[in-house]
Order: structure tokens, then sequence, then C-alpha cells
């Protein structure tokens, strides 16, 4: 039940997006979000659009799993839609009681919801292609530089790391004991609020109790081995850009361009 | 009455990636009154068959009859799971409780019985798995050994007092002794109250002693079905689906094969004493 959870999952493959450079992947997704959100007329975001179908063709992956990991924002899409169609002021085209829709609400609600379904989209292909030990090492190498600041770039990978490492387990173990309750005739899923509050009492206590247990365990396990910070540690895997990340890349910042071009340029 | 598996077939995750198939077409009858093994090696859907038998998963093809009752009827899921009493791997992970009276009583009040009703329950569960209530009922589950923690989650099951009884590898990670202990209470439930077990391990050397019925599910299949006696003559094929023969039935195949004539169907120590002295005292009178 709860692991048809889809967002954030990664799918193992060995398309071009898969073997991107997990440090490619971040930097052009955030391009890619900037990019999205300069673009202001329609030829723009056909542009986007055209480009954000070409990467989830390019990711391999199956186009119903991809576009299924939109359908959570379903309900902000609709509200975005209707906030903006009644609360832009302009020329109004039709009326619902004291609503107003004006051509201005319209024109911008569109491209809003819009907006938020490529941003879901694309941004969803980071996930689904890099497995989430390649993302945080990205994410350690790329917030190196920044610990003359005192950002602890190896610890905050650490920490994400093993976090992310233990979601499929804690949904498993939650999984489990919400079978193991339910077979006492535990009940999680009628009465009203503070019933159901108090009904996840049974749950959450093991749960808890679960993930202390495994954290004191890994630490255990990790001191055992001697793990004492990111200090002189090397790394197995060093992560080395090949010549499709800087071609991935300069796509990226020519978006980017585009993106200025298409804003700027009348 | 019995539980009837009839063609039942399971998948996780149908039409994603991860779409997995773990029972292909089982078909399978526990009578009432029957002590059954349920054997298989990892991922050979040991798990997600048991987790049938009392609704909690409904099959994605076929259909699961208990007493008659499809499980797909909502409306009829808690009477089926007060009536299949489910233990789940390492069973203590789902105290939760500030005693070990409240933790065990869980299940009566879910049925909304009476206190005084629950606390009957309560004392009666603890004493089927050899707890005195009046010293344990009030200490906290969290205080206890792992063996003893494990004994107050089975009677916390007992509580409901379930016609079946499930148990998915109740012994995992207990010392011998613990689990002698824990096979013992099992076999004397059985016994004494005529409750239906089924019991579910990949040792070979736990059950086989206990159960009346083994049944052998390799990769979402029956594989193999029969008292273990009979099963255990099969041992090649049982080899062949990762799983072995108790090593006293192993020691009286090769013995037999030095000294022709003994019996191979052994399954304790005790018989194979008894066995081995018979052969030797035949041979000396021959």
């Amino acid at each position: 039940m709860l692991r048809d959870i889809t967002l954030g999952q990664y799918i193992p493959g060995t398309s071009l997006l898969h073997r991107l450079d997990p440090r490619t992947k971040i930097l052009g997704s955030i391009l890619y979000i900037l990019a999205l959100f300069i673009v202001d007329d329609l030829p723009g975001y056909l542009v986007i659009t055209v480009f954000s179908l070409v990467l989830v063709a390019l990711s391999g992956l199956p186009w119903r799993y991809v576009l299924r990991g939109v359908r959570p924002i379903f309900y902000i899409v609709l509200f975005t839609l209707v906030l903006n169609f009644f609360l832009t002021p302009g020329r109004v085209v039709w009326e619902l009681g004291p609503l107003k829709a004006t051509e201005e609400g319209i024109r911008l609600g569109i491209f809003m919801g819009w907006r938020l379904l490529l941003l879901v989209l694309t941004t969803s292909l980071l996930t689904l292609t890099s497995s989430p030990i390649a993302l945080t090492d990205g994410i350690e190498y790329l917030l190196t530089p920044f610990r003359g600041l005192g950002v602890p770039a190896h610890e905050l990978a650490m920490m994400m790391t093993i976090a992310l490492r233990f979601i499929p387990t804690l949904l498993e173990e939650t999984d489990k004991i919400m079978k193991a309750q339910m077979a006492r005739g535990a009940d999680f899923e009628t009465g009203n609020i503070v019933q159901r509050a108090r009904g996840m009492i049974p749950l959450l206590v093991p749960l808890f109790v679960g993930a202390f247990r495994r954290a004191d365990d890994l630490a255990t396990a990790m001191e055992a081995r001697c793990y004492r910070g990111g200090v002189g540690r090397t790394r197995l895997r060093e992560l080395k850009f090949a010549a499709r990340d800087y071609v991935a890349l300069a796509v990226s910042v020519l978006l980017v361009a585009f993106s200025l071009a298409d804003r700027l340029l009348p | 009455m019995p539980i009837r598996v009839v063609d039942v077939s399971y998948t996780y995750q149908p039409g994603t990636p991860f779409a997995a198939t773990a029972l292909k077409g089982i078909n399978l009858t526990i009578n009432e009154g029957e002590f059954l093994g349920l054997i298989g090696h990892t991922g050979s859907g040991k798990s997600t068959l048991i987790q049938h038998l009392n609704g909690l998963l409904v099959p994605t093809e076929g259909q699961v009859l208990v007493d008659g009752v499809d499980t797909r009827v909502r409306a009829t899921r808690r009477a089926i799971r007060q009536k299949v009493g489910l233990v789940f791997q390492y069973p203590e992970h789902q105290l939760f409780e500030e005693t070990v009276a409240k933790d065990v009583g869980f299940g009566p009040r879910n049925l909304g019985l009476t206190e005084d009703e629950v606390e009957e329950r309560v004392e009666e569960a603890l004493a089927m798995v050899g707890l005195d209530a009046a010293k344990y009922g009030p200490r906290s589950p969290f205080d206890l050994s792992g063996g003893e923690m494990r004994r107050v989650a089975i009677a916390g099951v007992l509580a409901m007092r379930p016609q079946y009884l499930v148990l998915d590898e109740p012994t995992a990670g207990l010392d011998p002794r613990g689990r002698d202990e824990i096979l013992g209470e099992l076999a004397d439930l059985h016994k004494r109250l005529g409750l239906t077990v089924i019991l579910v391990s990949h040792s070979m050397e736990d059950v086989a002693r206990l159960v009346d019925r083994l049944v052998v599910l390799h990769r979402g299949r029956v594989a193999a079905e029969g008292k273990p006696r009979e099963l255990f003559q099969r041992a090649e094929e049982l080899k062949r689906l990762g799983l072995g023969i108790p090593q006293i039935t192993e020691f009286m195949r090769r013995f037999s094969e030095l000294h022709p004539g003994a019996r191979t169907d052994i399954l304790t120590v005790e018989e194979a004493v008894e066995e081995i002295l018979r052969h030797l005292r035949r041979r000396g009178h021959a």
C-alpha cells in the first residue's frame, strides 16, 4: 500500500540520462528551472515543452510511469488555475456571482499551471535516473567549494545518504507494523480526527522504537569501521566529467540563453 | 471448516517497472485442527501467502475462503482477522503499550470487550505462552528479554482467541532454549486446545517433528506437499529447491547406505537411537 509512492524513486537503467554525471544533472536541473521561470510567451513555452519531452524520451523510462509522477500535483495545478483566473485584474470575460475571470488571468493561470507541470515532470527525471548515492555524491562535490564558509559538505551528504537509504526500510517497517496491528483489530481508516490520531499510537511507537534501534546499530557499525567524518576520507568512485557532460551543460546554458532572449527581445 | 486457497496469484506493484509476481496459482486447503508447516526459501512467497489467510492482502487472481467466507468482502474482514490470528516475523517489534497487560489487551479491546473480559483474556493468553500475568502484566514490555518479548507479542494475538494461528518464523533470532520453549508451547496449544496452527519456517529441523503436513513453496508455487516422513524421502528434490532435510534424517539416509534395511524416515534423535539399536540387535542375532 505505501510502496506505491513513485515520487523520488530511482529506476536503474543505462540511458544517456542515467549515464550523465550526477553533478551535470543537478546543475542542469537548476538551469532548466531558471529557464522555465524566465520564458513568458507561447513560443518560449513550446520550446521548453519540446525540450522536456525530449528529455523524457532520452531517459528511456516508460512514458506512463513518468507521467504518473505528475499526478500528485494535480490539485495544486487546479488551484493555481482557479486562483489566477479570478484574482488577476484585467478585462473581464466571464462572471460567476462575485467572481470575475479575466483574460489576463486565464493566460497567466494556464502558463503557471503549465510551468508547474513541466517543473515536476522534468525534475522528477533527476531522481528517476540517478541513484540516491550518486545524487548525494554529486551534492557533496558541488558543496565542497563552500567548505571554507563553514558548510559541512561531507556530513550533510552523509546525513542525506543515510536518510535516503532508510526511507524504503522505514516504509516497509510501517507497512509491516500496520498490518500486524490490523491483524489485532486495529483500525487506521475510520473515525474522526481525534480517534484517528489516537489510532496512530500503535503504529508510531513501534516505528520510533525501531528507528532508534536501527540508528544505534548503524552508528555502532560505522564506528566499528573507524568512521570519523569526512577529514582525510577518499572515495572508491571519483566523479569525472565526460564529453557528454560538457555537452549537456552547454545545452542547458543555451536553454537559459534562449529563455533570456525570449523574454528580453520583442 | 477449512481455509481454502483457490488458484491464488498475487502481484506486488502491478503496472510499474517493479511489478513482481509473488504467488502463482496456489491451491491449498488448511483443515481445522491441523498442524501445517509452510516451508520455502527466502522469496518463495511464504510471507505473501500467509497475509492472504486473514485478508491483509487480497489475491490479484483467485480467492481465499476462510470458513467459506471470501476475504475480498470488506464487511467480514474484521471477523476474519479475529478468526485467523497472524503472528509476523519478529513480532516483538510491534509492542507499543506501557505495560504487558495493556499490550496483550490491545486486540481484545479492539473487539469491543468489557474490561473484565479483556483482563480475563490477557491472563489466559499470557498463561498460554508460559508467562504469569500477575508478575509480567504490570511490567513494561520494553524491559523484557528478547524471548519474553516475543512471547508477549504472541500472547497479543492469542488474546483474540483465534481458531487458526499463523506464525511467520516464530523462532527467528532466538537462542536454542527460547526456540524449544516457543515450539513446545505451540505443540501444546495445538494438542490441548485443538488450535489449527500454520507454522512458517525455512528450517526443516524446526518443523519436522511438530507438523502433520508440510507444504513446500518455491518461487510462488506449491512445489511439494505431504507428511514430513514421506516428503523427506524425496531429499534430492528438496535440495534442488534450496532446502535441506533434518540432519538426523540425512544421517539415517547415509547410515542405511552402509546398513541396508535400516529405516530412513526418521525425524528425531530419539527415533534414530531406537532404530539404530533395533537394526544392530537384529543383525547381531542374524
